[in-house]
């Protein structure tokens, strides 16, 4: 019950800053050393005389006073209405229907794999503290930072699907196709992740209530699986939550690289060509994204910690 | 580190150091290193293979793959020198500044780069490329705005440290001014924590641009760079994979020989950790970015 009204305070909470968003994703526009009007009519191929850009500022709505604009393009936002895109003049919200489930499928594949690898990475290197297993662990977290995703990818590509021809190589027909993208876009999180559940769990493992529990006589198991593993995943769950976003940004390349018809790849095209509708939707996907995602990792941390829910906020726990 | 502790932290950071230094001269010494011109065309020796008119063979268009990797050092290397000396010139005035004075100022300073570290940092860079435009001058500014953020962070909470210890109180009962307190007492205590994370933060920097040239909205293709030259040459993946190995590889090396150096200067202590790693944002990866 008390999770509940947490859930509720939390989401109350994300109306101003997704607000915000919104205002600067608007903003964007009219920080553009190029009018608008002048992108809209370079990219339609129609010579930008004064008599056209004043047409197409009517048309876009351009010649109305900033706040009303404003008001008026958050309005449309309200209906799900993202605005026109400047080349294919198709609504940016059909090409989002489309492409959007690509992208989240392939960012949310990655972050389970990334979990479903660190945690069992994360605990053996915990348990065999510089033996070889850690010492792997260590080398993993190491390329994870020198390895760049488009490099990894190509690399992927080449042994994998060249070589051995184990998975597809471009494309989302079947699940095969998301494999390698999602390995690309997991062997950086695992990286950190299972660094960050090592140093977690070997600072837990010193509490006392761990004492308590092998004073109990618990196996290594229980002892992992019921007290210490929940105490230490806490850093690894915020992490998760704020990679969300970053996942979502990896796609960009990653989209790319393997010809997936998903919002990174949408977005890169737009911003070759300044088509703004696209980019400021992409941006407030972006902000929508990256605040769900640290709300989900909100929640789920407070209720493996139920301490947070009590007290409010979680500073005073810390 | 492993290594460090069998080989020892002096033997391990000399070389290290010599390597890097050996990959800066090549870079510097590019002109006359260079077997060939990096831009010259010459259709007729597409694609070849290695031999000892092209060690590592041509491209797609019959330039030098070895001239044009010892260029690349060059655009690459002075770029990120450019963007981290920016950085920490920025850094050093608005960190120390905010550090220093603390109350309103410092307040104000550090919610914005809360609110802009709260974002992703790739995609807000392709964000501010589509603003600016493309081509490697935006993508030097851009990488500089969003760098800063974190450098100023990071010093800023260096110098609230410094302020409190008791040979700045004594610097100020003598009557040195701010300044002098600043510039004698305070930034030289900066520089070896700031070596530490500049030698980390190198290698992301490197990412980042050859992460924003591969998408092409960094250094544009006939300059060689790295990332680009990757991008030129993934059409042949299949058939010349030398094309997209060589540059990859070149990457990777200096990256990883920069993070390596910059862990073991660290040490175990929390130094190590990179400033994008701070405690309000646990895990920062590709550039950036990526």
């Amino acid at each position: 019950m008390k999770l509940f009204v947490y859930v509720w305070k939390r989401l109350a909470m994300m109306v101003p800053v997704i607000l915000g968003t919104t205002f600067v994703a608007f903003l964007l526009l009219r920080l553009t050393p190029v009018d608008p009007a002048r992108a809209y009519l370079s990219v339609s191929n129609i010579i930008p005389t004064e008599e056209t850009i004043n047409l197409v500022r009517h048309q876009l709505g351009l010649d109305q006073p900033f706040w009303l604009q404003y008001v008026h393009w958050l309005w449309q936002l309200c209906h799900l209405n993202f605005g026109i895109s400047f080349i294919s003049k198709i609504p940016v919200s059909q090409e989002l229907v489309v492409r959007l489930p690509v992208t989240a499928t392939l960012a949310v594949l990655s972050l389970i794999i990334a979990i479903l690898v660190s945690i069992p990475l994360g605990i053996a290197s915990a348990l065999h503290k510089n033996k070889f297993i850690d010492h792997c662990c260590r080398l993993l977290a190491f390329l994870g930072a020198s390895l760049p995703q488009f490099l990894l990818a190509y690399l992927l590509i080449y042994f994998v699907s060249v070589k051995f021809d184990l998975f597809p190589l471009q494309g989302t027909e079947t699940w095969q196709h998301f494999v390698l993208p999602s390995i690309t876009l997991a062997l950086g999180l695992i990286a950190t992740y299972s660094r960050l559940l090592r140093n977690g769990l070997l600072e837990s493992l010193e509490e006392p209530f761990v004492l308590y529990a092998k004073a109990r006589g618990l196996g290594t198991v229980a002892l992992m699986g019921r007290h210490v593993l929940r105490h230490a995943i806490r850093p690894v769950v915020t992490a998760a939550g704020m990679n969300l976003g970053k996942l979502f940004a990896g796609t960009v390349i990653v989209e790319q690289i393997f010809a997936m018809p998903g919002i990174g790849g949408y977005f890169l095209e737009a911003v070759y060509h300044r088509d703004y509708p696209v980019i400021q939707s992409f941006v407030l996907i972006m902000a929508i994204v990256f605040v769900l995602g640290n709300l989900i990792a909100d929640v789920v941390q407070a209720y493996l910690d139920p301490r947070l829910t009590q007290q409010g906020t979680r500073k005073q726990v810390e | 580190m492993l290594m460090s502790r069998l080989l020892g932290k002096q033997l391990v950071i000399s070389v290290l150091t010599t390597l890097l230094a050996l990959i800066t001269l090549a870079g510097i010494f590019a002109p006359f290193l260079a077997p060939h011109d990096p831009n010259l065309v010459d259709l007729s020796h597409k694609l070849n293979s290695p031999s000892l008119e092209f060690p590592l063979g041509t491209d797609q268009l019959g330039r030098c793959v070895l001239s044009r990797l010892l260029y690349g050092t060059r655009v690459t290397l002075s770029l990120t020198l450019l963007i981290v000396a920016s950085c920490v010139a920025i850094a050093l005035i608005i960190g120390s500044i905010a550090g220093y004075v603390g109350g309103l100022i410092d307040n104000i300073l550090m919610r914005v780069c809360d609110t802009i570290l709260s974002f992703p940092s790739f995609i807000l860079a392709i964000c501010l490329i589509s603003i600016w435009g493309v081509g490697w001058q935006q993508m030097v500014f851009v990488l500089i705005t969003i760098q800063s953020v974190y450098y100023t962070r990071f010093i800023r909470g260096l110098v609230t440290n410094l302020r409190q210890q008791n040979y700045i109180l004594a610097a100020k009962v003598c009557g040195s001014s701010p300044f002098l307190i600043m510039i004698r007492h305070i930034i030289p205590n900066l520089l070896s924590p700031l070596v530490i994370v500049v030698t980390l933060e190198i290698g992301w920097v490197i990412m980042d641009i050859s992460a924003l040239s591969f998408i092409g909205l960094g250094v544009q293709s006939p300059t060689p760079e790295w990332g680009a030259m990757i991008n030129e040459g993934k059409s042949f993946l299949l058939s010349h994979p030398r094309l997209l190995l060589a540059p990859g590889i070149m990457i990777f090396c200096v990256v990883a020989l920069f993070n390596l150096l910059g862990e073991t200067l660290g040490g175990k202590k929390g130094t190590t950790k990179s400033i994008r790693k701070s405690k309000k944002e646990p895990v920062e990866g590709l550039g950036g970015t990526q």
